[in-house]
């Protein structure tokens, strides 16, 4: 029963979030801050795990083929598709889930527990519009670039380090990267990409704008959105994948 | 003025506001008194709409609030101004961003109009030169300050004070509830105060209504509450050696 509660009050959060807002020039202002706090402010974490990532799997895809009979070419192809079908839409978003939702999170809750959500109902102001709708448009908004930046670095770092480490030359990675590409490989990741936004933003903010009592609760709430994001991040997908994909 | 009638409410079928009745005065500092847990926050909370109410009226001016639909709370509310126990200034802001927050939310002011309006306010509380400070940098009593001048910067016709000189040393918690009956009478607003600070009471009180196992307990004026026969609030009020001072001063 404790599920479907939940299930209630997060829809009536993000629908109270979704009207309009009081001051558009205002919420504009939001949702540039929010821009800037969840994605420039990634943008370090996001490029450093893409690059490490992809140089990675090109040595452990290169350290696999001991065949003659599989071309080497595998490789390029193999890094561009882990990149562009899992580790950028879905591994970046999982650390995004730590990262920016525990932020969210955490600071929704602090205002919470201050009062300072409740100053802003007794305003006349919508608390759930003016604290969450901005960070819902801001990650909506710049997590696919987020995730086209990681797609391509991580692609890069791979041909990079094949040809530094002896593993593949760049000619042939570059055939590998060609092969077989289909385009709506990149449109399923950027679908995926922008629904796990979506995700993070309003479970983080669900479980901050519910906390009740004191820093303890805030710190719980704030795992609470980690570990909600991540297996919900787990579960859409899944059923995307499926969905698109399947 | 703002009334309240017959209002019930409880919190998973335990009853904490048994049919509470009050009126609060326009241009008089109106308290509310209660041990903790009494139900008084409740209360207030409920005037204010943080809680839904089970039943009972709450009427602003005449106008009842339990019967309006989300436009009409939100233009009450708007004529709202509250203080609350920590301040609750938004740290992200500055003290003047915190004041002009509500003009920029819902005035059609201009920015010039703002600065004047925040200028003004923080001049009211005595508090201008900390413009550019964030909540974090001030004391408490400085917050307090603040969150006065934000909750008068609209021009309220209500104010609500939650707790105001919790955490204050004296001399501050008296600036604070001189400022309270000052721009109570100023304005001429209607002003409703939550305590359990017995100094507040006697200092700037008009109207008290003591709070007591979610029932009105006991109501009437600072002159009266000193002579009271009530068991009750007798033991409430004279419960510190300060008060019990005071009593035996009275006689």
């Amino acid at each position: 029963m404790q599920v479907f509660f939940h299930i209630g009050r997060y829809y009536m959060l993000v629908r109270q979030a979704f009207r309009r807002p009081e001051q558009g020039r205002l919420f504009f202002r939001l949702v540039i801050e929010e821009i800037d706090k969840i994605g420039v402010q990634s943008v370090g974490i996001v490029a450093l795990l893409s690059l490490f990532m992809g140089a990675v799997i090109c040595i452990q895809t290169g350290a696999q083929i001991d065949s003659g009979w599989i071309p080497l070419y595998t490789i390029g192809f193999t890094v561009r598709q882990t990149m562009i079908l899992e580790f950028a839409p879905t591994m970046i978003p999982v650390i995004m889930a730590g990262k920016v939702g525990s932020n969210i999170s955490s600071e929704i809750g602090s205002m919470r527990i201050t009062e300072q959500i409740d100053a802003l109902d007794i305003m006349g102001v919508n608390s759930a519009g003016y604290l969450v709708l901005p960070k819902i448009v801001a990650a909506v908004f710049i997590f696919p670039f987020l995730i086209i930046m990681g797609m391509f670095l991580g692609v890069s770092a791979g041909a990079l380090v094949g040809e530094l480490a002896g593993v593949i030359s760049l000619s042939d990675f570059v055939v590998g990267i060609q092969y077989d590409f289909r385009p709506f490989q990149v449109v399923y990741a950027l679908i995926k990409t922008t629904v796990f936004a979506f995700i993070i933003v309003t479970v983080s903010a669900y479980t901050g704008y519910y906390t009740r009592g004191g820093a303890l609760e805030v710190g719980r709430a704030s795992t609470q959105a980690v570990v909600y994001s991540i297996i919900l991040i787990m579960v859409t997908n899944l059923i995307l994948t499926q969905l698109l994909l399947g | 003025m703002i009334e309240v009638v017959d209002l019930y409410k409880s919190f998973g079928g335990e009853a904490v506001l048994i049919d509470v009745s009050a009126k609060f005065e326009k241009g008089k500092v109106n308290f509310i008194i209660g041990r903790s847990g009494s139900g008084k926050s409740v209360l207030t909370k409920c005037i204010v709409g943080l809680h839904a109410i089970d039943s009972g009226q709450i009427l602003f001016d005449g106008r009842d609030f339990t019967k309006m639909d989300h436009l009409e709370r939100k233009a009450i509310r708007q004529e709202i101004g509250m203080l609350f126990q920590g301040g609750a200034l938004f740290d992200s802001l500055t003290v003047e961003e915190n004041v002009a927050f509500p003009l920029r939310m819902f005035s059609r002011s201009n920015e010039k109009e703002i600065a004047e309006r925040v200028h003004f306010c923080l001049e009211r509380v005595e508090l201008e030169g900390a413009e550019k400070k964030y909540p974090a940098q001030i004391s408490g009593g400085m917050q307090k300050r603040v969150g006065i001048a934000r909750a008068i910067a609209m021009n309220p016709r209500y104010l609500f004070c939650d707790e105001p000189n919790s955490g204050l040393d004296p001399q501050t918690a008296i600036v604070i509830d001189n400022l309270i009956k000052e721009i109570t009478y100023e304005y001429d607003i209607t002003t409703l105060v939550v305590s359990h600070d017995m100094n507040s009471v006697i200092e700037i009180g008009d109207h008290i209504n003591f709070v007591n196992e979610g029932r009105i307990w006991w109501t009437g004026t600072k002159e009266e509450i000193l002579r009271t026969t009530n068991p009750e609030l007798s033991e409430f009020i004279y419960a510190s050696e300060f008060m019990k001072v005071v009593k035996d001063r009275l006689g």
